[in-house]
């Protein structure tokens, strides 16, 4: 792991819980990793088990009846060469000092882009709307400024399109107009959540290549969260594997891929079916697709003991059934929360 | 756009002919005519049924002729001369019975749906931000109550109400001595004075309605990914609420203004009749009892031709606010 870059966001232990009328959702429970300046840090997991609720928590947006209810998120917020740090989780979602923080500083994208742009306002609107917020131009110099972020994305005739509204766009133009819109104040962290599930291949090529150009140019931070592991191979250099609302493995995408611990991550790793090169050095034998044993668990009633271990392999009777793991560094910068990978 | 508006207009000439052929027809379907329900009620009030003059009559508004004669000279009346024919009971030409009465009957349910969109719109959108709090419980039970209850019945309500505990002269649009006078600031100072009661009236079972709409569109919008996308962002709350789910969800207003042009005839007619305004729903009700055929053709004409062009007026109106359906046309 690249630990020689400075720390922008320390996510501690994180709970954010639903209170719902059927009972509580543990949707994240217990959350550890780290992001560094300037980083792509890769989020993986099923669906469900909690990549957009953390997401939604760094920024302090957690729709009701959500709440983070424990753990820590510190921010290292650089103001005028001075570092403060800040937890995100104590501040007031509606107070001003958050409403700075989010969408200047901590930007993020999201994974529809047909739905995630307004249909009666044009995307110049929407693009000043963040500009004039946080960076207090007038209406000119947004819109300038706005236009510029446009041709900076790729998008065709940006003084037009500036005046277009989503529906007249195509899903790989509507996700660069919200690239547009989430980098027009120069983010220190970019959260993308999925931002090319709905889109088709080449258009998520595209959309990959100008994420990395951008970060290039920008220096910004990503946070990349995907189940799609052939993203994470070509966008990323840490990731962050999550199973039900915990991370159950930590580190560099080579040791991921080519020394997974956790037999979540192994199991992962064997249900998709080409990793581009990386697989090639995993042996012939390993080519065979499989998928995962088994399903998510209920998140109302969270199994004993380690959550994976009605589906795992490797599962210890009398242990994994009883004990819950603890994160446990296994090599510099690796950690996994496994009984079976203690000893190893 | 503009050929699209063009289009529509087109199409409304056909429609609008044949809307007024089956008008006439309808008002024709009662057996006899105005007369013979006159002469019976000469004679059930015990008067002289004079059948000369009934005879004069039937000549001069040539009831005798056929159906379509009546209507070609009816229709070309109107379309040449803008002489929508003569009220048999009134023994007036009807459009100097009507445009008065419009006038008044458009004046009123335009204040009244200002007022309840007044209210119901803050309260609908305050109720669906703060979905199942108290406040919410409290408006959702006001507005079905609201909607539960009867114009007429609250009319009647509200007159007593008035009339007992603050001895208020009630009921009409006017004071006696306005009635036929000619219009001053005098009368419409009057007029705004008796105004409150019908528009309170009229507007208490709208504005019910409206917040439920209200409530219901801006709670379908407000979870929309778009809304999200603004508050990541940074947007006040208040200021994105207003902003984003409201406005999508003001779509289907916008779009209705247009039909309730066509309730200005014959909507709340039985308010009007219970408040005895000088609105245009209890003439109409009269006229079709009594079968005064023209002025109740031409109510029902007017009604067409309003509810033709409200219609217009709401795709418009909707195409307007709406982008995703302005381009398509
Ligand atoms: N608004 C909500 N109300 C109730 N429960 C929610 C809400 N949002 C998320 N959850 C629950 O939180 C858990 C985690 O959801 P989350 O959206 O973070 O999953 P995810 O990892 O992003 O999955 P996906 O890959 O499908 O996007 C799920 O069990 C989900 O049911
Ligand atoms: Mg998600």
């Amino acid at each position: 792991m690249n630990n020689n870059r400075e720390l922008l966001v320390e996510v501690k232990n994180l709970q954010t819980y639903f209170f719902l009328d059927e009972g509580t959702v543990h949707a994240v429970d217990g959350a550890d990793f780290d992001i560094h300046r300037g980083e792509t840090l890769g989020v993986v997991g099923e669906s469900g088990c909690g990549k957009s609720v953390t997401a939604r928590s760094i920024l302090n947006i957690v729709p009701k009846p959500g709440k983070t209810v424990g753990g820590e998120i510190l921010y290292h917020r650089k103001v005028k060469g001075v570092v403060q740090t800040i937890d995100l989780t104590k501040m007031e979602p509606q107070s001003d000092e958050m409403r700075q923080i989010r969408g200047a500083e901590i930007a993020m994208v999201f994974q529809e882009p047909m739905t995630s742009l307004s249909p009666v306002h044009t995307i110049g609107n929407q693009i000043t709307e963040a500009i004039r917020l946080h960076q207090g131009l007038d209406r000119a110099a947004a819109r300038e400024l706005a236009i510029e972020m446009l041709d900076l994305v790729g998008m065709p005739l940006p003084n037009r399109t500036i005046d277009e509204y989503a529906h007249q766009l195509s899903g790989g133009m509507r996700q660069r107009a919200m690239i547009a819109m989430a980098l027009s104040c120069h983010p220190s962290l970019l959260i993308a959540d999925e931002p090319t599930t709905a889109l088709d291949v080449t258009t998520e090529a595209q959309i990959l290549k100008l994420m990395r150009q951008l970060q290039d140019e920008l220096g910004m931070a990503i946070m990349y969260i995907t189940h799609n592991l052939g993203v994470i191979a070509q966008m990323t250099e840490n990731v962050v594997v999550m199973y039900m609302g915990k991370v159950v493995e930590e580190a560099d995408v080579d040791t991921i891929f080519y020394n997974p611990q956790h037999p979540y991550t192994q199991a992962l790793l064997q249900s998709i079916p080409r990793l581009g090169q990386k697989t090639a050095r995993r042996g012939a034998g390993q080519r065979r697709l499989t998928s995962i044993r088994g399903m998510v668990p209920d998140p109302y009633a969270l199994p004993k003991g380690c959550p994976f271990h009605p589906r795992c392999s490797q599962m210890i009777a009398g242990q994994c059934d009883q004990i819950e793991p603890q994160m446990i560094e296994v090599a510099p910068g690796h950690k996994v929360r496994c009984l079976a990978c203690a000893g190893a | 756009m503009l050929g699209y508006i063009l289009r529509r207009i087109a199409m409304m000439i056909p429609t609008l002919a044949i809307i007024s052929v089956i008008s006439f027809v309808i008002i024709q379907l009662p057996p006899g005519d105005y007369l013979t329900s006159y002469a019976m009620s000469l004679a059930a009030s015990g008067e002289a049924v004079d059948e000369t003059e009934i005879e004069n009559l039937r000549l001069r508004y040539g009831l005798g002729q056929p159906v379509y004669v009546q209507y070609y000279k009816w229709m070309s009346g109107i379309l040449l001369h803008g002489d929508w024919g003569q009220s048999m009971e009134w023994r007036k030409p009807v459009k100097d019975l009507i445009w008065e009465r419009m006038a008044l009957t458009v004046f009123l349910s335009l204040v009244s749906i200002m007022v309840s969109w007044f209210v119901a719109i803050p309260v609908g959108v305050f109720s669906a931000v703060h979905q199942y709090s108290i406040p919410d419980y409290i408006f959702s039970t006001l507005s079905f109550i609201g909607t539960g209850t009867p114009g007429f019945m609250l009319a009647m309500v509200v007159m007593w109400v008035a009339m007992r505990q603050f001895g208020l002269n009630v009921g009409g649009l006017f004071s006696d001595e306005y009635i036929m006078a000619p219009w001053s600031w005098d009368k419409v100072v009057d007029m705004l004075k008796h105004l409150w009661i019908p528009v309170i009236v009229i507007a208490v079972g709208s504005t019910a309605g409206s917040i439920r709409t209200t409530r219901a569109n801006v709670l379908d919008e407000l979870n929309k990914p778009y809304v999200e996308t603004a508050r990541a962002k940074g947007v006040k709350e208040r200021k994105l609420i207003w902003k984003y789910p409201v406005r999508v969800a003001m779509n289907p207003f916008f779009s209705t203004v247009g039909w309730t042009l066509a309730g200005l005839i014959s909507g709340q007619t039985l308010v009007a009749v219970v408040l005895s305004l000088q609105t245009n729903g209890p003439m109409m009700l009269r006229a079709l009892r009594s079968q005064d055929m023209y002025l109740a053709g031409s109510f029902l004409f007017l009604t067409s031709i309003l509810t033709v062009i409200g219609t217009l007026i709401s795709d418009i109106t909707l195409a307007w606010v709406d982008p995703r359906i302005r381009m398509e046309g």
